[in-house]
Formats: structure tokens, sequence, C-alpha cells
């Protein structure tokens, strides 16, 4: 059976240590989300927010497959691409909510947190909007021959956008180290991708000469394995890569769209949740290869909600930036 | 002292040098753009880099602005210092997004936590024969956007010393030539120098009215300052040389002093570098002013191709002369 090899595959080079880590990790965004879900409810968190819950094992499985000084580039629903790569869920929650001690010292806020201690490039509002800075970053890995890989998150929304189609082309020709992660989520907002993507997806990259793969983004273990043979690939001189994740967006474009139902059913939510939940799906299979137990899982949980929950605390009590800083850091 | 040596040189090859000592100097500097390596561009201002920094620094891109300006601003965050080639300057709208959403606002999104330190080449000016979408002047667009700084060289001394400054910077900034300027000559000293931004250079001095003019505004309106001179009126002409960072000072004490303004710029007049320029004098020198600050632009009109029309769009010596003389009250 194909998923027995995938296991198997999975499995090795991941010591139990790290497969709880990864786990830990998802259920960390999971958590972080549902408490930015809850701020905003509550009217204590202003702007937009664009949750990742169900989409987690896509940016655990990648980052696992990264050094810490390796980078990515993040999209609007990015706080799981933040946390994966190294942020601390107190200064995320501080930039969410626009303190001083967040990331970006309150000027980025949910869309833009960027980290250079983690290698992450920022994340971006505009669609599509960094797949030039992902690709520039792997430029100057190979240039500087620091061995460095980039890697650029985005949904399958920005498929629509050229700017994609012009660093595949300048990627491939120079063999730049730069993975591009499509995270298909199915939906473009409120719109289905099959309403706004013809063709085959992985025949694009395919046509640019770069290896293209699909695999389930449901799957931590299946998407690590690849991105882990995707990145090594790359750090080794090969050039670029594309990555098709298939996952899915329990909550809404954003954390105000709350009615869906003209766009998709409850039923296909629910399914998703209850048969394709990543966490539960990587829960059940440590639990299976006797690698993890219940009491474990309730121990990870209890301590990720008072982590979470310092957090939220942290960034609440954090102080606003004073007015005198609004005009600092327009230039470097 | 150690003896100066001056040397006359076109703007072209003052860009040039400028860039070419700056290669020598730091190894973080590279070239991108469309032909760029041995064609050295279409006006041949890069000619002869290649041969000397290889293809690794001075790298041909595909016809794909938008790509390779946004790979500058990935690696201008990451450790070089790129400087991208745009050869006419019509297709910045190509990079609009990666110039005034990526580069512009990283530092500042980011909290100060990332810097893009790159360098936009790109040409302006009309009167080419070019048409419509080889001939605009679209400077005012990034000057319009915090986080770019600005550069319009009206001579190769200011091009050299501005263009080295330009890549020591940390900021993205975007550097504009006119076209039909990088055969026009003057003297470069061979000794090493820069020109800080923000400062503006008084390029002839004069009591009767103060001629603000900017890239190859500045010979029209030095040629203007001639004709007046030959009636009586003493003009001073002030190269702002950066549009940001904008030498306000220096323009509203010139205007204070001679009580007069008149502010060229090859861009549209309409919400353009005139009207900001204008409205810094109109503000700064309000109480010394004998006469409203008048503005003088590109016609309000795609720049069209026929010689005639051509020309009549653009700000001329004749203009820019008839306009002062009105502004003085002489016949």
């Amino acid at each position: 059976m194909t998923t027995v090899t995938n296991q198997s595959k999975a499995h090795s080079g991941l010591g139990t240590e790290q497969l709880l880590s990864m786990y830990r990790q998802m259920v960390t965004i999971r958590l972080f989300e549902e408490q930015v879900n809850e701020l905003y409810t509550r009217a204590l968190m202003p702007g937009l927010a664009h949750l990742y819950i169900g989409e987690e094992a896509v940016a655990v499985g990648i980052c696992a497959a990264l050094h810490r000084d390796d980078y990515i580039t993040s999209t609007h629903r990015g706080h799981g691409h933040c946390l994966a790569k190294g942020a601390a869920p107190d200064r995320m929650f501080a930039e969410l909510l626009g303190k001083e001690a967040g990331y970006c010292r309150g000027k980025g806020g949910s869309m833009h947190i960027a980290d250079p201690t983690s290698g992450n490039l920022g994340a971006n509002a505009i669609v599509g909007g960094s797949m030039g800075i992902a690709a520039g970053a792997a430029f100057s890995a190979k240039n500087l021959g620091t061995k460095r890989v980039a890697v650029c998150f985005f949904g399958e929304g920005a498929l629509g956008q050229g700017l994609l189609y012009e660093v595949m082309n300048l990627a491939r020709l120079w063999d730049l180290p730069v993975i591009y992660v499509c995270e298909n989520n199915l939906y473009n907002e409120y719109t289905h991708f099959s309403e706004t993507t013809a063709g085959d997806i992985l025949a694009r990259p395919a046509a640019f000469g770069i290896p293209a793969e699909s695999v389930d983004g449901q799957d931590v273990r299946a998407v690590y394995a690849t991105a882990r043979r995707l990145v090594d690939a790359a750090r080794s001189g090969k050039g670029p890569a594309f990555l098709l994740c298939n996952t899915y967006r329990y909550r809404g474009h954003h954390v105000g769209d709350v009615n869906r139902e003209y766009y998709r059913p409850k039923q296909e939510e629910q399914r998703w949740m209850t048969e394709r939940d990543p966490i539960k799906l990587f829960g059940d299979w440590l639990i299976g290869q006797n690698l993890a137990n219940k009491a474990q899982f309730d121990e990870i949980l209890l301590q990720v909600k008072s982590e979470i929950e310092a957090a939220v605390e942290f960034g609440i009590k954090a102080a606003y930036p004073g007015t005198d800083q609004v005009e600092e850091n327009i230039y470097a | 002292m150690p003896e100066v040596t001056v040397r006359e040189m076109t703007l072209g090859e003052a860009v040039r040098e400028a860039l070419a000592e700056e290669m020598r100097r730091d190894p973080r500097v590279c070239i991108l753009g469309e032909d760029v390596a041995e064609a050295g561009t279409p006006f041949k201002v890069l000619s002869g880099l290649v041969q000397e920094f290889g293809k690794t620094r001075v790298i041909d891109t595909p016809i794909s602005e938008a790509g390779f300006t946004g790979i500058a601003v990935g690696a201008a965050m990451t450790g070089l210092r790129p400087v991208v080639d745009i050869m006419f300057g019509d297709f910045i709208t190509l990079t609009m997004d990666q110039m005034v959403n990526q580069a512009a606002k990283v530092h500042y999104m980011s909290g100060g936590a990332w810097k893009v330190p790159m360098v936009m080449r790109a040409t302006l000016g009309a009167g080419r024969r070019s048409g419509a979408q080889h001939s605009q002047s679209l400077h005012a667009w990034f000057s319009h956007i915090p986080g770019l700084k600005v550069v319009l060289p009206s001579t190769p001394y200011d091009a050299k010393g501005l263009m080295k400054t330009a890549i020591r910077d940390d900021n993205p900034v975007i550097f504009f030539e006119d076209k039909m300027m990088f055969t026009f000559k003057g003297p470069v000293p061979t000794e090493e120098y820069t020109i800080p931004f923000g400062v503006a250079d008084i390029k002839r001095e004069g009591d009767d009215i103060t001629i603000v003019a900017t890239s190859s505004m500045v010979q029209v309106a030095l040629g203007a300052a001639s004709l007046l001179e030959g009636i009586g009126i003493s003009a001073e002409v002030i190269d702002p040389r950066t549009t940001w960072p904008l030498d306000e000072k220096t323009l509203i004490e010139s205007a204070k002093k001679t009580s007069r303004a008149i502010v060229v710029d090859e861009g549209y007049e309409r919400y353009g570098v005139t009207a900001e320029i204008a409205s810094v004098i109109a503000t700064g020198a309000f109480y010394d002013l004998d006469a409203p600050v008048k503005r003088i632009g590109a016609m309000h009109v795609p720049i069209p191709f026929s010689s005639p029309l051509e020309d009549a769009t653009i700000p001329s010596e004749h203009t820019v002369f008839e306009a002062a003389r009105a502004m003085c009250k002489r016949s």
C-alpha cells in the first residue's frame, strides 16, 4: 500500500522527539489561531485576520525541512508559516495587537510579520507579492554561496498572478534554490479555485522545466518527506522546485467571513474537519506507531494552552508604540 | 594639496564610471536588466562592465521587469546591493508593485528589521521621436511614495556623485537619467567624491527670479537665464537634484531673495513635481513673493510621435524665458 511506503519514508530521518515537536507546533498554530478568532470576536483585535486553521501540516511539514537561517516568504494567511519557522507566539500576538513589543514594533500587523532571526522575509498582503522576493533571497544565497534555500508560500489564488511565471522562468534559468509552495485550500477568497484556474496546475511549473509535485497537505509526514527531498536538491545546486499541497481552510477567508454557505456547503467543511484533520491524522499515526500516547497529547495540549494564554496576556498588556515612532523606520 | 585632475566626459560615461568604481569597491554590487551585459544597454551606458566584472555581476535578464525587480528586492534584503536597469522609464509601470508595495514598505512594515539597499536606474525625457510609451517622465510617481528616494542628475558631475551615493544608500533609490543627455559633456574630477541626497545645487546665481529646474530642464533653464540676461533680468537657476529628499530650505531661501519663482520639470504639470515644489515655495516664501509661483511641465497629453507635436509638449528655453519676462513685467 502506498500509505505504508509513505509512512516509512516520512518516518525515516525523524526521531520521536522531532515528530512530537512537529505535533506540538501544529497544536500551537491551531490554538494560536483560535485565540486570534477569540480576540477578534471580542473586539480586542483590530483590522483583518486570515486564519490558518486546517492547513497546519503544510507550514509545519515544510519548515521542518528547513534550517533556521533558510528563508521563507509568507502570505496574508501567514501566522502558521511564521510560527512554524520559529516566531514566538507572544511577540506575534503583540504584533497582531499593534504593540511595540511585536515583531514589527506594531507597524506591520497580522499580514506583515517579519523576523530576520528566523529567516522570515515577511508576510505579504499583496497576493503573490513575495514571489520575486523569495527568488531574490535564493539569488543572494546562490551568489554569496551560503547554501541557504528560500521557500515561497502562496495560496492557489496567487496562481493568477503573472509575477509567478516571470520568476519561475528566472529561477529555472539561473538555477535558484527556491521552492514554490502552493497551498491549495480550494478557495480564492470566496470563489472555488476551479472557477479561476485553467488547466493543470502542475503543468505550469513543468512548462519551465521546474520539478513539480503534489502532496496531501493534511499529512504532515508526507509534506515533510517531499519538502525534505526538494529542499535538499535545491541546497545541492539543483535549482527550483514547485510543491502543490492540497489542503483546506476550515474557517472563512477572514474571521468576519462567517456565513459561507453561498460558496461552500457546511457538509464539506464537516467532512474535512472530521475525516481530514491534520492534527488528528498525525496524532492517530503517532499512537498507532507506539511513538506517543493519549496522555502525552493531553499534556502537550495543556502546555500549549498555557503558553498561548500567556502569549495573549503578553500581547494585551504590552504597550502601544509612542506616536513619536510613526515617522521612524521609513528610511534605513 | 593633491592635484585635482578634471576630465570632460559624457553623462553616460559618468554613470558608467560610478558603477564601475562602486563595483570595484563593493563585491555585493551587481547589475540586473535587459541587455545590460554584452550589449551594454541600447544607450551603451554599461559598455565594458561585463568584461571587467563578469556575467555573475552584470546579468542579462529576460524581458521581465516585475520579475527581475522583485528578485532585486529580495536580493537586497539578503546581502546584495543590486542595481536594476529599466531601459525606458515608461516600463516602471511593470515594476510598480515591487517598488511601491514591496521595496518602499519592507523597512517600515518590518519595524526596521529588514532593509532594501537597491538602485533602480530608469530613463526619462521626450524628444527622441519614440512615441507615447518610450518618452514619459514618471518620476513624480515614485517621489510620492514614502520609503523611496528619487534622484534626477542634470550634469555628468552630479550623475557620478549621486550614483555613488545611491549605491551606498541602504534604501531603495530610483535614479532617473534623461535619455537625451547621455552624450551631454561636462567636467568630472578623477578623485573620489560623492554628492549627498537632499542638497540642491545653485547652477547659476541671480537676483531677480528663481528658476527651479530638474534633469534636462536645468539646461533649458540655463539657456533661458542667458536670454533673460540679455534683457537685464538676472535669473538664479537651482537644481534640487533629488525630488526626495527635497532641499526645501535652499529653494525657499532663493525665492525669498529673488521674490519670484518658476518651477520647470519634464513630468506632467498636474499633480506633478512642479506642483509640489511650487507649494513648498509658496508656503515657505509667501510673504516675500511678488507673484504666484509659475509652473512649467510637460503638456498634459500622451507624448505624440510627430516631431512638431512632440516638441510642443516639452518645456523650452523660449517658454521659460517668456514666462520669466512676464513675471518680471519686462517687455
